[in-house]
């Protein structure tokens, strides 16, 4: 085995180790917006469409790279952007002066 | 290591940090939307690092840059807007057909590697196996993602489909996979393989998702989001480049981690879902236990409802799919703000997997600003239902039903709402056909339970008015 597949194989598995760690107790509020949030992360694929846009040399590598950049661009923006408008209704500022005092609250 | 390649490297690697990171801090709803913007972060360094090295190496044709940005503006334009547009009732859908072009995204970049690395070469393993696996889950991810988007939005039926012979089809799918990728490993060179390898990996995404009922899509889902979470590490292995390694691998974990935590949620296993045919019978179901449909039920009119409600100290609302598919949010809250504004305490009793996802119930009424600290978990709900005078559940079913805390049932051990412990329960309901897991509802017979059939939108409209009535 080469130096860099070793290398390689050694960040994956300490990330899924990693992956497993910081996921574990997640409220279940919060599973939507985690699992579009990842969603999104896996995003980073874009990277891997700029690398083959710079190797593609004929039109048939010239489309398969289009189509990467497309995919993983929706992937990506559209990923970050539901995610946010999510969590962004959980912490809205509540500015409603009738909203402020809820009576009965323990 | 060059200067540059070295500085990528360690950008490369804060931007993984910043994934990790993220995720962590999404973990609570107060920093999990920062959580989000600093994963964001971390994705901008990362772009904007491959763009240095790309300009650097030099190596872009013009053609290459037009058809790179000419894809990435396209896709930002529909993924952003989509994004923007969506009504929160949808979102499951949404996630799934971003997923979707994730998982195409990394086979693409998989096909584009294979053939442009295999003519006439011979491959090492360490080049064809990572790619074989990234072609193979990416293409299983993306028409997966896609049946499962079509069926939570309709527009393949929800129900599970299956035909004669299915079955053979998917184990033929399944060969030609392993066929086809010992081929390509074996004789790298060859282009068919790698087509065969493709086109059967796409039949059985196809085939595993069409057999699944849509209750249990989100499960699915979030599966296939780990799928391609894994293939884009292995496109990772395929480019060489770390970071698509850590953020895959990342993701690959998460989802296994959430799909587990829904599955556990419905009562549930993995393996179970992914054989299929569950959730077909929306009424017609005589199996299990209480089978037959119960004759003593107590109906109930808005007028009476609005009444209970106006005289209650404390009353709880328990929200169910029937809600967010009757696009009732807005009036569950008009509701709870007339009462909360006359003095009563109103909370809501939210089931991990209410609604179509786990915490999709959340977003929801978030979208309708209900406060956070109204929103009570199960455990927490469960401590309240004793104290509750009106329990008033709307469009929910199979996660009230107390048959879940007897054995030899399909809801046997579910996690459910102690519903049946509060004073008054009243159950807005358009029939009485059983929930998705095809159990009748004993708590509809109980003492305290009166029924009131209707639509979740025009009985809480009516609901609403009766109630306004009797506060003035």
């Amino acid at each position: 085995m080469s130096q860099e597949l070793y290398t390689n194989l050694a960040i994956f598995v300490l990330s899924l180790l990693v992956g497993f760690e910081v996921m574990s107790k997640i409220p279940s509020t919060l599973q939507t917006p985690m699992m579009s949030g990842a969603n999104a992360i896996h995003g980073v694929v874009v990277v891997g469409a700029f690398v083959i846009a710079a190797e593609a040399s004929n039109w048939y590598f010239y489309l398969l790279a289009f189509l990467a950049a497309f995919f993983a661009a929706v992937n990506v923006a559209g990923g970050y952007t539901v995610t946010d408008r999510m969590l962004g209704m959980f912490n809205r500022p509540k500015k409603q002066p009738n909203d402020s005092d809820k009576g009965g609250d323990k | 290591m060059s200067l540059l390649k070295t500085i990528a490297s360690l950008i490369y690697l804060l931007s993984a940090v910043c994934y990790v990171m993220g995720v962590h801090m999404m973990r609570s709803p107060k920093t999990a939307r920062n959580g989000n913007l600093l994963s964001g972060l971390g994705m901008a360094m990362a772009v904007v690092m491959i763009l240095i090295e790309i300009i650097a190496k030099g190596q872009i044709t013009l053609i290459g840059w037009t058809v790179l940005f000419a894809g990435l503006l396209i896709g930002i334009l529909y993924g952003v807007i989509k994004a923007r547009k969506v009504p929160m009732t949808d979102v499951p859908q949404l996630v799934s057909l971003f997923n979707a072009v994730g998982g195409g995204a990394a086979a693409t970049i998989g096909i584009f590697d294979y053939t442009h690395e295999a003519l006439g070469t011979s491959l090492s393993l360490a080049f064809s196996i990572p790619v074989l696996l990234d072609i193979i889950i990416g293409g299983i991810t993306f028409s997966g993602s896609l049946i499962a988007t079509g069926k939570l939005s309709g527009h393949v039926p929800g129900k599970p489909i299956s035909f004669p012979g299915d079955k053979l089809i998917n184990g033929l799918a399944v060969l030609a996979i392993i066929v086809a990728g010992v081929w390509m490993i074996g004789f790298p060179s060859a282009y068919w393989p790698m087509v065969l390898a493709l086109c059967a990996s796409l039949i059985f995404g196809l085939l595993m998702t069409l057999p699944i009922g849509g209750a249990d899509m989100p499960v699915v889902v979030s599966l296939l989001n780990a799928f391609t979470g894994l293939a884009v590490a292995f496109a990772g292995f395929v480019i060489d480049n770390q970071v698509l390694i850590i953020a895959g691998a990342l993701v690959g974990a998460a989802g296994t981690i959430l799909t587990l935590q829904m599955a556990e949620a419905m009562n549930r296993s993995v393996a179970n879902i992914i054989a299929g045919g569950f959730g077909s019978g929306d009424s017609d179901s005589s199996t299990g236990a209480g089978a037959e449909v119960p004759t003593n039920i107590k109906k109930t009119t808005p007028d009476d409802v609005g009444m209970q409600l106006a005289y209650a100290h404390n009353v709880m609302i328990v929200p169910g799919y029937g809600l967010a598919a009757a696009q009732a949010q807005h009036e569950v809250a008009e509701l709870a703000k007339l009462l909360t504004d006359a003095g009563i305490n109103v909370n809501y009793a939210i089931h991990p997997v209410a609604g179509r996802m786990p915490g999709h119930m959340n977003v929801l009424l978030a979208d309708v600003n209900v406060p956070y600290d109204q929103m009570k978990q199960l455990d927490e709900a469960n401590s309240m239902f004793e104290n509750t005078d009106v329990s008033l559940v709307i469009g929910a079913n199979d996660v009230t039903n107390p048959l879940a805390r007897e054995k030899g049932n399909a809801i046997s051990g579910m996690p459910i709402l102690d519903v049946d412990k509060s004073k008054s329960v009243v159950v807005i309901k358009r029939s009485m056909s059983t929930g998705y897991a095809g159990v009748q509802n004993p708590l509809f017979s109980e003492d305290q339970t009166s029924m009131m059939f209707s639509d979740a939108k025009k009985g809480l409209q009516e609901i609403i008015a009766a109630t306004k009535g009797y506060l003035d």
